[in-house]
């Protein structure tokens, strides 16, 4: 009976039934396209933030450079003698990473005995510049009028990771990346060996075996490491010590320190911690790195965030507001029939009930609709919307040192490309249908509690 | 079966209040079938649904079986709606969503029948008033009269011990009315169940064994083969022919 009747009273409101499915629906797919894109945004940032800070790493440890730190990026270009004239060249030269102070032993020490403090490892971010071409020739004849020619120069750049080899779980690039060949042995802090980024591999033609000329020196491949989804990783690391010889550094310099909690409850307390123990120091935890990401991924993070949000919200009441009046309205024109129900003997449970099951199944359609529309709303985000770029605002920035080329900056800042996937997981559609249940739910209470309210003596002298 | 002692019943009505019942005495036995008479707005439906416990009076006592209607909470007055009264609107009061048969059901789901056991007894109560070849129909694909048989089928399939019909011929044509009103008469006659009739047709009411007349919310009974008013004390009450009694009804034949 309550089905046949529900079912057939649907029928009977068939527009008014889509009305305010369509009305339901659109609210909850606008809320599910908008959560599928907080999620695809919120996994994207994740992405981002893994590249740009480094896997299994809680809290990251720098120093502003002071005046003059860094080392001059100053490359003499001219040939020895007449004899190398018209004769290839290279420079390769390795420089801190710009806007980076340096950090000793000691402090990795330091911090390693502060409490919530899993497990620490130091790290030395360099650039390594190298600038190929040949040697101008002097011309055979001398004419005044003619412009002096500059040798053709290739300048081409590459990050290094200094990397503490005996730290697997936690540093610039860790045993977990590594997704052909192996990580550093403990023993091989000063040995020539080197593990490449899968993409600078490829890029590179590089594999297990390889070798790779670092200022000079050649490396032996020994890995290749990934670098988290999307992300913009350290092109080759090598053993700490031997970054700190290439780049004419201290034995214990540092300029980045990596640190892992105990637990991410941990996370802030260690940092206070280590903030108190390194007062000239930043340190930075995931949640402060997210909040410097800027670019096409901190928009739609805010768009997501919040316009999405109150969007959803807007469309969502407006959608239970329109659906609770059309309800009302239809207990309305039906009080005669509610009122000879009760004269029958149905209690006002069973009529509210029935109200409420119409409502719910319209909710339910609404639901559906709005799943439909929420995946086909996500299939546009994925279709049309460009891929995220993020930058980093505590690495990108221009060289430290006084000398430092112009037109590198941009190609050193750590901006990630990631896309976009606003997929609709089965907790989006439960959200989905749990937004439905509650649209039919509100609206139906709103007519059943009219209908409860009939006199069944007032209702059957009502005239329609 | 039923005892009415001093009811009146009021309602408000814009700043005023409207008498629709005053002082109404009245009593009903058991097998009863009684018309209330009287020109529209007079109370009649008023009664009606007092006695149905669809309303409570203002002042006074409506007794059924010794029970006073007017102080039982909703709950028992809709067990009792459900199990002892079948109505019969002069609007049909059909859900037009519903066919012939599930609208007849309608009466039997407050009283937890199975499903089976349900449809068997609709089928068998709209065969009751000659309409089981129209079971599967909509109320918009049958007639007039054929829609107040199925009300009828409503009200007779649970088995009430009273149906109370509010004008049940007030939409119809003449020929249909004298149809339904032969078919409450014939059921009552073959089942015996107290029927109470609210009407404003004269000839009808000359059917009725017992009528009452309602004027101004005042309530005037007509008993017995002459039709002596009972209890008319403003000579406003028409003087009503001879009606036949229930064993009568019973031997006439149908039309």
């Amino acid at each position: 009976m309550f089905f046949t009747y529900l079912r057939r009273e649907l029928r009977r409101r068939r527009k008014q039934a889509i009305v305010v499915a369509l009305g339901l629906g659109l609210g909850i797919g606008l809320v599910v396209t908008m959560s599928a894109m907080a999620n695809g945004v919120r996994d994207a940032q994740g992405s981002v933030l893994r590249s740009l800070y480094g896997v299994a790493t809680d809290v990251t440890i720098t120093t502003e450079a002071e005046q003059g730190e860094g080392g001059e990026a100053r490359f003499g270009l001219n040939p020895g003698d007449e004899g190398q004239q018209g004769e290839e060249f290279t420079r390769d030269r390795l420089l801190a990473q710009p806007g980076l102070g340096t950090m000793s032993d000691d402090d990795v020490e330091t911090v390693s005995e502060i409490s919530g403090v899993d497990s620490v490892s130091g790290g030395l971010a360099l650039t390594s510049i190298r600038l190929e071409g040949t040697f101008a020739e002097p011309p055979e004849t001398f004419d005044p009028e003619e412009a002096p020619t500059v040798a053709p120069v290739d300048i081409s750049t590459f990050s290094i990771a200094g990397v503490d080899v005996t730290s697997a779980d936690v540093g610039p690039v860790t045993s977990s990346q590594i997704v052909d060949g192996r990580f550093f042995a403990d023993d091989e802090t000063d040995a020539d060996v080197a593990i490449i980024d899968a993409n600078y591999a490829e890029q590179e033609d590089l594999d297990i075996g390889s070798t790779i000329e670092i200022g000079g020196t050649d490396f032996e491949v020994i890995g290749i490491s990934e670098a988290p989804a999307g992300g913009d990783a350290v092109n080759v690391a090598i053993p700490i010590d031997r970054a700190r010889d290439l780049a004419n550094l201290d034995h214990d310099a540092v300029n980045r320190i990596y640190v892992k909690a105990t637990s991410s409850s941990e996370i802030s307390a260690a940092k206070a911690a280590i903030q108190d123990a390194l007062p000239d120091a930043t340190v930075t935890t995931a949640d402060d790195l997210a909040a410097q990401v800027t670019g096409s991924l901190s928009a739609a993070s805010n768009l997501a965030g919040d316009l999405g949000r109150w969007l959803s919200v807007v469309a969502l009441v407006a959608a239970f507001v329109v659906a609770s009046l059309l309800t009302m309205s239809a207990v309305g024109r039906r009080v005669r029939e509610f009122g000879t129900l009760k004269a029958l003997g149905w209690r006002s449970r069973r009529v509210v009930g029935q109200v409420m099951g119409e409502s719910l199944a319209i909710g339910l359609i609404g639901g559906l609709i709005g799943i439909g529309l929420g995946l086909t709303g996500s299939w546009l985000v994925e279709a049309f919307f460009p891929s995220l770029e993020a930058t980093s605002g505590l690495t990108g920035g221009a060289f430290a040192g006084p000398d430092g080329p112009g037109g590198l900056t941009d190609a050193l800042s750590n901006t990630v490309s990631v896309p976009l996937h606003a997929g609709v997981s089965p907790t989006l559609a439960a959200l989905a249908i749990g937004l439905a249940v509650l649209g039919g739910l509100v609206a139906g209470s709103f007519g059943g509690w009219r209908a409860a309210r009939l006199q069944p003596a007032e209702a059957l002298r009502r005239v329609e | 079966m039923y005892e009415l002692r001093k009811v009146t019943k009021t309602f408000r009505k814009d700043r005023g209040t409207v008498t629709a019942l005053r002082d109404v005495d009245l009593e009903i036995d058991e097998g009863d079938f009684l018309v209330i008479q009287g020109p529209t707005g007079q109370g009649k439906s008023t009664l009606l649904q007092l006695l149905g416990a669809l309303d409570r009076p203002t002042s006074g006592e409506v007794r059924f079986e010794g029970n006073d209607l007017g102080v039982m909470r909703e709950s028992q007055l809709t067990g009792l709606r459900a199990r002892s009264f079948g109505f019969v609107f002069q609007g049909f009061n059909l859900i037009s969503t519903l066919s012939a048969q599930e609208n007849v059901e309608t009466a039997l789901a407050p009283l937890r029948v199975s499903t089976p056991e349900r449809r068997e007894r609709a089928i068998h109560a709209l065969a009751d008033v000659g309409l089981a070849e129209r079971a599967r129909h909509l109320p918009s694909e049958l007639s007039g009269g054929e829609q107040q048989r199925v009300a009828i089928a409503r009200a007779l399939v649970r088995e009430p011990r009273v149906i109370l019909a509010d004008e049940p011929t007030g939409n119809l044509d003449e020929r249909t009315r004298d149809e339904i009103f032969e078919l409450l008469e014939g059921l009552w006659a073959r089942r015996g169940q107290t029927v109470v009739v609210v009407t404003h047709d004269s000839k009808l009411a000359r059917r009725s064994p017992r009528t009452a007349w309602i004027h101004d919310g005042a309530l005037t009974m007509f008993e017995g083969r002459n039709r002596s008013p009972a209890n008319a004390s403003d000579g406003t009450a028409p003087q009503i022919p001879p009606a036949p009694t229930r064993e009568e009804v019973a031997i006439m034949p149908d039309e």
